[in-house]
């Protein structure tokens, strides 16, 4: 009885101090804009199961949206359908449908700037230019939304998830799919990105560029246009990704470009044209991978120094590693590569011959990708047979010197 | 039946038939002779069509042989070595000749299989065949389908006398049917009782063709070999080889 | 037709290499399905078996297999068949067994562990290398006149489109890379039924995005409808062409 009490008492108390406004069509606000003007800062907006076609709506004041049952706004493919600002707003349970889509302005289903605390989730978007686009803010957090695009051409269709300029961000558990980028950060610090399922985007699952400190982690990107950019940012940590399928002519796993200090582990890169492509890029730790049934597992241009790639797993990849150049100044250990079939005589689980992960068709290859016609052909494994035998072309000191005779766990 | 016009036949710088003309018809036996390396075994495969001429034509009943291949179904060819295939055995020979030719039990003769007794022998392999035995089989592949001409290249060399006599006797039982049996041979001896024509090969030109009536007139020898060395005399062509044949011819009779 | 194939089959199945090359195929497939965990590369490690010694058997095989039945075809020949006959009868008694002893030893396992597009794109490609290379072969065999020249005239036209035709392509790539050479490959392909074969079953290993523009520029063409067409006419034609050149040396050919 005591707590029956003491519930009701709380209850109470909420009602006194944060109201709750109840949206719907047969209610004394039916609209939406009428709802949102009613609330004051701490107060709840309910809205009730419905289609609210009402263009642009602006929340500046810290109110809670609530969604029940799912009602629809929609954007009529003209406007931009909320647009937040301020701080301490929840978001939650809404589906934004047809947003409008402008070639001079970055229409968003739902746009946040220059705002603090805001969270995001339980979120559906369907056909919006961008769907979720974040700019100048911080402290906030997206998470369990599916967000679906319109699957246009990439230059109709904007990003699932857009952050510019923002601080302390989470992303979490969300799936999108069939937006230009799947999830878009650009100078985004000391954030994180977590569980989420980009797939099926035009471009990137991910485009990362300029976003120092941040953690994407148990992400799934699968068969993306271009897979994976991250781009000119110190300090990431990519970790228990999947790589998926990213197939095509300029398909990547991860495209690495100026990225340094930065921590690739514990990932699965399985059937991407490149799993990961490295350009001037510095003093990454790559390991623990898992590289399975990609056309090239690395492609390490020569601008990359100080890398150190071990205890990886490669299984039938086309090519384990290829290079332009003939130095290499990055490091190779302890991997297993499926390639491999020196011996270990001393049974310590270490191969004792040195293994090269650069082929001479792989050499060949990058020198004359047209020469791609040949693979798998009997002169193209004679001849590396014969590099392996008296190595000329191959860069001599990209070795592994240890490489394992059984795959790392 | 065989009509041979201008046959001319080249293998790189041996000329192995040059100008043959010759006219064979039905009830003649044949004696085609020569020295080795004269041109008949040639000739033989050019009737066959085992060779193909460079020049000339070859008419088999009228009509010329490089069309249809029908015109063998009327011949049967004795090889001078009979080369089989290594796993068959012979009577899986025996009824795939029977299986090409389509011809009815009935028609066959089966007279020399019969006293060759091959039949006892018919699952051997070819391969476990001595040469003589071989040489049976040849023999009574090419009497099997009861053709009306019968081309048979040196038919008694490597068999045992009976065999060869068992042989011999078929060739009279078969001229007496009126056909054309075509011997080539340089054991002359056994081909005196059976000849009614012979025909002279040298290095592919053929020296004559006569029947053996004029031949001995022409000569006044009574025995075959003895007319031709008589001929060959004459011309004095080839004398050494004559010669040997004759030298042959008398150690046949010495047992 | 089938009636003097049936003897050639006879023949080959008697000489039991034709089962040991089935036994090999089966041994190796199964073992390649049962080591590789993973379908695919098993697939891959056929690929290189249907690329490489299936063309390499079938025209050993063959040439061997005419050379040893030489004396059938001599014996034949002088019966009432046709050349073109008797040479299709060997064709086909060949080619027939080599194809069901690749269908038993690949196509089984292959259906058996592996049925997908790629699997049967392999099975069909080794059928038509299978057919392609018996074809060479007798071409090889009827244009050779001996055995040893025969058989080195065979495994010079295997080393040629198994290995020096690529190296011939790799040079051209080299030496035009400048320019775009993505059609002018496709054509080369045609001029070699094993890289044709290579890169029709490589489209359908999920490989052609590797290839950049190439790729799918071969994808699009070999992964429609035409392009199959165009793989099976090019193949057809590689099947078809050296065999009419065989038939017309050996109609012509002295046996």
């Amino acid at each position: 009885m005591k707590w029956l009490l003491t519930i009701l008492f709380v209850f109470t108390l909420e009602q006194v101090i944060a109201h709750t406004i109840v949206v719907g069509r047969n209610r004394h606000i039916s609209t939406l804009r009428q709802g949102i003007t009613a609330a004051k800062d701490g107060d709840t907006v309910l809205l009730n199961k419905g289609t609210y076609k009402e263009g642009n709506i602006i929340i500046n004041k810290a109110i809670h949206l609530v969604g029940i049952g799912a009602p629809v706004l929609d954007g009529d493919n003209k406007h931009e359908i909320l647009t937040l600002t301020g701080k301490n707003i929840v978001i939650k349970g809404i589906h934004f449908a047809n947003a409008g889509y402008s070639s001079m302005n970055d229409y968003a289903a739902l746009k946040i700037i220059e705002a603090t605390n805001i969270l995001i989730e339980h979120n559906v978007f369907t056909n919006a230019y961008f769907a979720i686009h974040i700019a100048n803010s911080t402290g906030s957090i997206v998470r369990n939304n599916i967000i679906k695009g319109p699957d246009r051409s990439e230059h109709l269709s904007g990003n699932g998830i857009h952050l510019w300029k923002c601080e302390n961000m989470t992303i979490e558990n969300n799936s999108v799919q069939g937006h230009r980028d799947g999830i878009y950060f650009e100078f985004v610090t000391a954030s994180i990105i977590k569980k989420n399922i980009s797939e099926g985007n035009i471009r990137y699952g991910l485009h990362f560029m300029f976003s120092h400190n941040d953690t994407y982690r148990d992400n799934i990107f699968r068969n993306n246009g271009a897979g994976v950019a991250v781009m000119y940012t110190k300090n990431v940590r990519m970790e228990n990704n999947v790589f998926d399928k990213n197939w095509g002519p300029s398909a990547y796993g991860i495209l690495l470009k100026d990225i340094s200090n930065s921590f690739i582990k514990n990932n699965q890169f399985i059937q991407n044209t490149v799993a990961i492509q490295m350009e001037g890029s510095s003093r990454i730790d790559i390991g623990n991978n898992l590289f399975k049934a990609n056309g090239w597992a690395l492609k390490v241009q020569a601008s990359c120094d100080g890398n150190i790639f071990h205890h990886n797993n490669f299984f039938g990849n086309c090519f384990d590693v290829a290079t332009n150049g003939t130095k290499t100044l990055n490091k190779f250990s302890s991997n297993f590569w499926d390639k491999y079939d020196g011996y270990d005589i001393n049974k310590d689980g270490i191969g004792d011959v040195p293994y090269h992960p650069v082929s001479m068709y792989a050499m060949v290859v990058e020198q004359n990708p047209a020469t791609l016609v040949l693979m798998r052909s009997f002169m193209v494994s004679l001849l590396d047979k014969a590099e392996k035998a008296i190595p000329c072309l191959t860069p001599e000191n990209l070795i592994d010197n240890k490489p394992v005779i059984k795959p790392n766990k | 039946m065989i009509r041979i016009e201008h046959l001319k036949k080249r293998f790189r710088k041996l000329q192995a038939l040059d100008d043959i003309n010759a006219l064979f018809s039905s009830g003649q036996v044949v004696s085609l002779i020569g020295p080795n390396g004269s041109g008949k075994t040639t000739l033989i495969k050019s009737i066959l069509g085992m060779v193909k001429p460079d020049s000339g034509c070859i008419y088999v009943d009228g009509k010329p042989i490089n069309g249809d291949p029908a015109y063998r179904g009327n011949i049967g060819y004795m090889p001078q070595i009979g080369r089989y295939p290594d796993n068959m055995q012979i009577g899986q020979l025996f009824s795939m000749m029977k299986n090409i030719r389509k011809a009815p039990e009935a028609s066959l003769d089966n007279d020399l299989l019969v006293k060759f007794n091959l039949v006892s022998i018919f699952d051997k392999p070819m391969r476990t065949l001595s040469g003589g035995t071989r040489q049976k089989v040849s023999a009574a592949l090419a009497f099997l389908f009861n053709p009306d001409i019968l081309i048979l290249d040196e038919p008694t060399a490597g068999l045992d006398p009976l065999s060869s006599e068992l042989l011999k006797e078929k060739i009279m039982q078969e001229k007496k049917k009126n056909k054309l049996i075509l011997i080539s041979s340089h054991v002359l001896s056994d081909l005196d009782e059976l000849t009614s024509h012979v025909i002279y090969l040298q290095e592919g030109k053929m020296i004559f063709l006569k029947d053996i009536a004029t031949l001995r007139q022409e000569t006044g020898e009574d025995k075959l070999g003895k007319a031709i060395a008589r001929v060959m005399r004459g011309g004095k062509k080839e004398a050494l080889w004559i010669d040997e044949v004759l030298a042959v011819k008398e150690s046949e009779k010495l047992p | 037709m089938l009636k003097l194939s049936r003897y050639v089959l006879y023949d080959i199945l008697r000489s039991k290499v034709i089962i040991v090359y089935t036994l090999f195929l089966l041994t190796v497939s199964f073992s390649l399905f049962q080591l590789e965990e993973n379908n695919s590369k098993a697939i891959l490690s056929l690929l290189n078996i249907v690329l490489i010694i299936v063309p390499l058997i079938s025209m050993i095989f063959t040439t061997i297999h005419y050379y040893n039945s030489y004396e059938f075809i001599e014996l034949v020949v002088s019966q009432p068949l046709s050349r073109s006959r008797i040479l299709l009868s060997e064709y086909s008694g060949v080619a027939l067994s080599l194809l069901s002893a690749f269908f038993m030893g690949v196509g089984i396992p292959v259906l058996l562990f592996s049925f997908s597009e790629t699997g049967l794109a392999l099975l069909f490609t080794g059928a038509a290398l299978t057919l392609i290379f018996t074809s060479l072969a007798f071409l090889a065999a009827v244009s050779a006149r001996d055995k040893a020249r025969g058989i080195g005239v065979a495994l010079l036209l295997w080393f040629y489109f198994a290995l020096i035709y690529d190296g011939l392509v790799l040079m051209i790539l080299f030496s035009f890379s400048e320019y775009p050479m993505e059609k002018f490959t496709l054509l080369l392909s045609a001029l070699n039924p094993i890289d044709l074969g290579r890169i029709f079953i490589m489209l359908r290993m999920d490989v052609s995005a590797l290839m950049g523009y190439t790729g799918a520029l071969y994808k699009d063409f070999f992964g429609s409808g035409t392009g199959t067409l165009y793989t099976t006419g090019i193949m057809l034609i590689w099947i078809v062409l050296p065999l009419l050149l065989a038939l017309r040396i050996f109609k012509k050919k002295d046996l």
